[in-house]
C-alpha cells in the first residue's frame, strides 16, 4: 500500500485525550494541512507522524513500511518547527547540512549541497552568515532547506508561517506550495489558517476537540461543510435557522426555500441550519419581482473595502453577508428594505 | 535628585574600593612596616611572592587544587544539570538540590565534616582530599551556571536534530555541549577563584600538610606581618578581574547572575 | 518504552550520585554520630549515644556565644541589604556595558577571601597604617589610634564582606522587575522616592527576605574576621567550632556544636520564609 496511512490513532496524555481515533489514507506526493483551532489535536497528530510522540492505540505506515514504533531519528523525515529551531551555535550553513554531518559526509560535499538548497530557496552566499544576522523569512528558508537536505520522504512543517510578518506570509505559501509540486514529496502542514489551508492544500484535514471532522479538498470542504463548526472555521458562512419542511425544502421565519445539499432527508419540523456562502447570495432592492429562494431583511451596514463592497442584512434578528464586486451594486443604503436571493443550489442544510 | 544619587554612588565605590586602595598602597610601600601612607615606592613584596619558596609553594599548591577542584566539580555537575533540563526526572532535581546544599551551610560544618570523613577512614592529609571537598563544596556554582544557560536554550533544538537523525547521544555531543560550554566555564571560573580563596576547608582537610595561600596567609598574620601579604592581596585581586572579564567576554555575565534578556 | 528509558536516562548520573553520596552525605552522617558519641578512657571517643557534649554546650557561657553570633549576623544581613539595595537597584538602570563592568568588580571583590578582608581591615583600622591616621592628617583628631581589635570592627569588616554578596543575591530579582509597574506608579504622581518605596521594595519583598536569610548564614561561617578583628568575647560559634576541633582535637564537642550551628541555621531559613515569605 503506497502513501501515509494513519490508522485508528489515539493519544492520550494521562487522562487528557489529544487525538482520537483518527483514520486517514494520503497518496504519495500530496500536499496535506490539518486545519483546527488551537487544542484541536493537529500538533499532536503531526508530532505523532515525525515519531517525537508514540500513539497510545494505532498505527502509521508509510509506503507499506509500518513507523509507528521506529525513533524519530531513524525515520526518513525533514521537519520545520513553529520557531524554526536553528542551532545559535553553528552558521547557516553548518545548520542545513547538520544532517549530512552526523551522518559522516565530507565538507566540499556538504558545502555543495548547501550552496545548492541555498540557491533553490533564493538566499545565495549566506551560508557562512550567523542566524541572528538573517530576518524571519530568511530563516524560514534557512529551517525549510535544513529539513530538505537530504531529500527525506515525508516533509512535516509545524504552523511554518507563524513566526513572519502578515506581508510575508502569503507569498511564502505560494512559493512553498511551488515548491513542494516541483519536489513531490509529501507534505503536512499543521495551521489554524484556513486562508493559508486553502492556498497550499491538495487535501485539508479539518479537526476539532481531538477528532477529524472532515477531509477534502479544500473546495469540496468549502462547498460542502459537513457540520456548522467546519463551515465556520473556513470562509465567511452565513447560518440561518430553520425549519425542515419536506423533502427538499425549509422554511426560514415565513419564507419557503428550496435546497439541494446537506442533511436533506430529515424529517418535516427539524431544526436545522441553512447555509450559504456570501458571494453566493444577491441583496436586492424591495420590489416588483420577488425571485423565489429569498429571504427579508434591512440593510444594517454596507462595508465598501475597495475591491469588494459587503452588505450586512439584518433578517429577523440573524446577520446575512452577502459579497459584491462594485459593478454589481444594487444601490441600497443602510435602513432599506432589502430581498436577499438565496439560489437553490447555494444552499445546504446543515445539523442545528 | 540627581546629585544625591552620584554622591551615594560615589560614597558606596570608595566604600567598596577603600580597603583595597589601602592595600595596593601598603604592598608598594618600601619599608618593612605597615605605614599609610606609604614611603617609598618598590616592586619588592611581589618579587618576594615568587622568590620566597614558602610563599610559592603555597601558591602553587592553591592553583593546582583550584584547577583540579573546579575541573572535577564541573565534571560532576554537568550529568545532573543537564538530566534536570531536559527530562525533568525527579531523582535529577534531588541530586541538584543536594548538589547545592553544601554550599548553603556555614563553611565549617562541611569542613568539620570532611575532616571526619578523612580522618576516620585513614587518608588523611593527601592533596586529593582537599581537591575533592572544594569541588563538592563548590558544586552548587557549575549547577546553577549550567542550568541557568540551558534554560535559555530552546527545547525544540533537540526534537529538531532528532527529526534529523541524531541519536541522544549526538544531540548531546553536537547541539547540547556547544551551548553549555561557556557556562560550563562560568562555573569553572568561579571554583576555581572560590577555591583559591577557601580557607576553612583547606586548613580541616590538610591544613598542617599541604599548605594553601589563604592559610598560610592566615598564620602569617598571627605570628608575623608581612607586605607580602598585601600584594598577594592585590594579585589575586587582578586574577579574580582577569578570570570574570573573561567569563563576561565569552559568555552573557548578567544572564548568569540571574537577568533575562 | 517510558520505563526503560527513564532508567537508562538516569545512568548518567551514577558517577554525581556517587562522589555526592559519599563526599557530601557520609560527612554529614559522620558529623550527627560523632555529636552523640561516647569518649572513652584514652580520650578518644567510640560510636555510642550520649548527651554530655549537648550538655556542655547548654552552660551559658556558650549559649550566650549561640546567642550572640546570631543576633550579630541578623545585624549584619539587615545593615547589608539596606547599603547595598538601593545601589543596586541603580545598577540595573545603567546600560549593559556598565553594568557588566560594575559586576566584574564586584564579583572581583566577593571573591577576595574572608582572610585577605580581614587583613586590610587590620591594617585601616590600624594605628600606623589606618583610617585613624588620615583623620590626623586631615586635622580632624590628635593621635591617631587603633579601632581593633572591637565589636565594630568585626561588624564593619564583616559588614564589608557581605555587601558584594547582597548586591548579587538582590540583582536578579531587581533586574528582572518589571518596568512598567513603576512607569505606572510615576503616572499616577508617585515621585522617584515615593515609587522606591511603594512598589520597588514591595515587589521584591521575596528576594529581599532570601536574601537577608542567606547573608545571615553566610556571616555564621566567619571564622577569620571575628578572630582577627575581635577579642575572644566576641568570637562567634564557628569560631568556637574550628577551636574546638583543630586546637583542642575534641571532635565530639565540636561535632556538637557544629549541629547546634546547623539547627539555627535552618531554623532560621526555615522560619523566616515561612513567616516572612521568601523563596528558595
Amino acid at each position: 500500500m503506497s502513501g501515509l496511512i494513519i490508522e485508528g490513532v489515539t493519544k492520550k496524555f494521562g487522562n487528557v485525550t489529544a487525538v482520537e481515533d483518527v483514520n486517514l489514507h494520503f497518496k504519495t506526493g500530496e500536499m496535506i494541512c490539518f486545519l483546527g483551532p488551537s487544542g484541536c489535536g493537529k500538533t499532536t497528530l503531526l508530532r505523532m507522524i515525525a515519531g517525537l510522540e508514540e500513539p497510545t492505540q494505532g498505527s502509521i505506515s508509510f509506503e507499506g513500511k509500518d513507523l509507528t514504533r521506529v525513533p524519530v531519528h531513524q525515520r526518513d523525515i525533514g521537519m520545520v518547527f513553529q520557531s524554526f529551531a536553528l542551532f545559535p551555535h553553528l552558521s547557516v550553513g553548518e545548520n542545513i547540512t547538520y544532517a549530512m554531518r552526523i551522518r559522516g559526509h565530507s565538507r566540499s560535499e556538504r558545502e555543495d549541497r548547501a550552496k545548492e538548497l541555498l540557491d533553490m530557496m533564493h538566499l545565495p552566499g549566506v551560508a557562512d552568515r550567523r542566524i541572528s544576522q538573517l530576518s524571519g523569512g530568511q530563516r524560514q528558508r534557512v529551517a525549510i532547506a535544513r529539513a530538505l537536505a537530504l531529500n527525506p520522504q515525508i516533509f512535516l512543517l509545524d504552523e511554518p508561517m507563524s513566526a513572519l510578518d502578515a506581508n510575508l506570509r502569503e507569498a511564502m505559501q505560494i512559493e512553498l506550495r511551488k515548491l513542494q509540486q516541483e519536489l513531490g514529496i509529501t507534505t503536512v502542514v499543521v495551521t489554524h489558517d484556513q486562508t493559508e489551508a486553502m492556498t497550499m492544500a491538495d487535501e485539508i484535514v479539518v479537526m476539532g476537540r481531538a477528532r477529524v471532522l472532515q477531509t477534502g479538498s479544500p473546495m469540496e470542504i468549502y462547498k460542502k461543510p459537513v457540520d456548522k463548526f467546519v463551515a465556520g472555521f473556513i470562509g465567511t458562512s452565513n447560518l440561518l435557522p430553520a425549519k425542515m419542511s419536506g423533502e427538499n425544502a425549509v422554511r426560514v421565519g415565513s419564507a419557503e426555500l428550496r435546497v439541494e445539499h446537506g442533511a436533506v432527508g430529515q424529517p418535516a419540523g427539524t431544526d436545522v441550519l441553512l447555509m450559504t456562502r456570501p458571494e453566493e447570495v444577491f441583496v436586492r432592492p424591495i420590489g416588483a419581482s420577488a425571485p423565489a429562494n429569498a429571504v427579508t431583511g434591512k440593510v444594517s451596514f454596507v462595508r465598501d473595502i475597495g475591491a469588494t463592497i459587503e452588505i450586512l442584512v439584518d433578517c429577523d434578528g440573524h446577520e446575512v453577508i452577502s459579497v459584491l464586486t462594485p459593478k454589481d451594486w444594487p444601490d441600497v443604503r443602510i435602513g432599506d428594505a432589502v430581498t436577499v436571493e438565496m439560489p437553490a443550489g447555494a444552499c445546504t442544510v446543515l445539523a442545528a | 535628585m540627581n546629585i544625591l544619587r552620584r554622591l551615594y554612588l560615589a560614597i558606596f565605590a570608595i566604600y567598596l574600593i577603600g580597603p583595597i586602595i589601602v592595600i595596593t598602597a601598603v604592598s608598594f610601600n618600601e619599608k618593612r612596616f605597615l605605614a599609610f601612607p606609604p614611603r617609598g615606592f618598590s616592586f619588592r613584596w611581589y618579587a618576594e611572592i615568587f622568590v620566597a619558596n614558602d610563599w610559592f609553594a603555597a601558591l602553587m599548591n592553591s592553583l593546582v587544587i583550584a584547577l583540579a577542584a573546579a575541573t572535577l566539580s564541573v565534571l560532576i555537575a554537568l550529568p545532573v544539570a543537564y538530566t534536570a533540563w531536559r527530562y525533568g526526572l525527579r531523582y535529577a532535581r534531588a541530586l541538584f538540590g543536594l548538589g547545592i546544599a553544601p554550599f548553603i551551610l556555614p563553611p565549617v560544618i562541611m569542613a568539620l565534616g570532611f575532616l571526619l570523613l578523612f580522618t576516620s577512614t585513614g587518608f588523611h592529609g593527601l592533596m586529593v582530599n582537599v581537591i575533592i571537598a572544594h569541588a563538592i563544596f563548590l558544586l552548587a556554582l557549575p549547577l546553577v551556571t549550567i542550568s541557568l544557560g540551558l534554560e535559555s536554550v530552546d527545547k525544540s533544538l533537540i526534537e529538531a536534530s532528532q527529526t534529523m537523525g541524531a541519536s541522544n547521544a549526538v544531540v548531546f555531543r553536537t547541539v547540547i555541549l556547544p551551548i553549555a560550554a561557556p557556562f560550563a566555564f562560568a562555573g569553572f571560573a568561579f571554583c576555581f577563584v572560590l577555591s583559591l580563596n577557601e580557607y576553612i576547608i583547606a586548613l580541616m582537610t590538610v591544613g598542617f600538610t599541604v599548605e594553601t595561600l589563604p592559610v598560610k596567609i592566615f598564620n602569617a598574620l598571627r605570628y608575623g606581618y608581612s607586605p607580602v601579604i598585601a600584594s598577594i592581596a592585590v594579585v589575586f585581586l587582578l586574577i579574580n578581574i582577569t578570570v570574570f572579564s573573561l567569563i563576561a567576554r565569552f559568555s552573557n555575565l548578567t544572564r548568569i547572575l540571574g537577568a533575562q534578556d | 518504552m517510558q520505563e526503560g528509558t527513564r532508567l537508562t536516562r538516569s545512568i548518567g548520573l551514577i558517577p554525581s550520585s556517587v562522589m555526592i553520596g559519599i563526599f557530601f552525605m557520609v560527612p554529614f552522617v559522620l558529623i550527627l554520630l560523632t555529636s552523640v558519641s561516647v569518649p572513652t578512657a584514652d580520650g578518644d571517643y567510640q560510636l555510642g549515644f550520649s548527651l554530655e557534649h549537648f550538655d556542655r554546650f547548654a552552660s551559658w557561657f556558650y549559649i550566650e556565644r549561640a546567642l550572640f553570633s546570631a543576633g550579630l549576623c541578623a545585624l549584619i544581613a539587615l545593615l547589608s541589604l539596606l547599603i547595598a539595595f538601593p545601589f543596586t537597584y541603580m545598577l540595573t538602570q545603567f546600560g549593559p556595558r556598565s553594568q557588566t563592568v560594575w559586576l566584574i568588580y564586584i564579583l572581583a571583590q566577593l571573591s577576595l577571601s574572608e582572610v585577605l578582608i580581614a587583613f586590610s581591615w587590620q591594617i585601616l583600622l590600624s594605628r600606623t597604617g589606618g583610617i585613624a591616621n588620615i583623620l590626623v592628617w586631615l586635622g580632624l583628631a590628635e593621635k591617631s589610634f587603633s579601632m581593633a581589635p572591637s565589636a565594630g570592627a568585626v561588624l564593619a569588616a564583616l559588614v564589608y564582606l557581605a555587601v558584594p554578596f547582597s548586591v548579587l543575591l538582590l540583582y536578579p530579582a531587581l533586574s528582572r522587575l518589571d518596568r512598567s509597574l513603576t512607569e505606572a506608579a510615576r503616572t499616577l504622581g508617585a515621585s522617584p522616592l515615593r515609587t522606591f518605596f511603594t512598589v520597588v521594595v514591595p515587589v521584591t519583598r521575596p528576594a529581599i527576605i532570601s536574601g537577608g536569610v542567606t547573608i545571615f548564614v553566610l556571616t555564621l561561617g566567619a571564622i577569620i574576621v571575628p578572630q582577627v578583628l575581635g577579642k575572644p568575647e566576641h568570637w562567634t560559634l564557628s569560631v568556637l567550632i574550628t577551636d574546638q576541633a583543630i586546637f583542642n582535637f575534641n571532635m565530639p564537642f565540636a561535632s556538637a556544636l557544629a549541629v547546634v550551628l546547623l539547627v539555627i541555621s535552618a531554623s532560621v531559613i526555615y522560619g523566616v520564609t515561612k513567616f516572612f515569605g521568601g523563596k528558595s
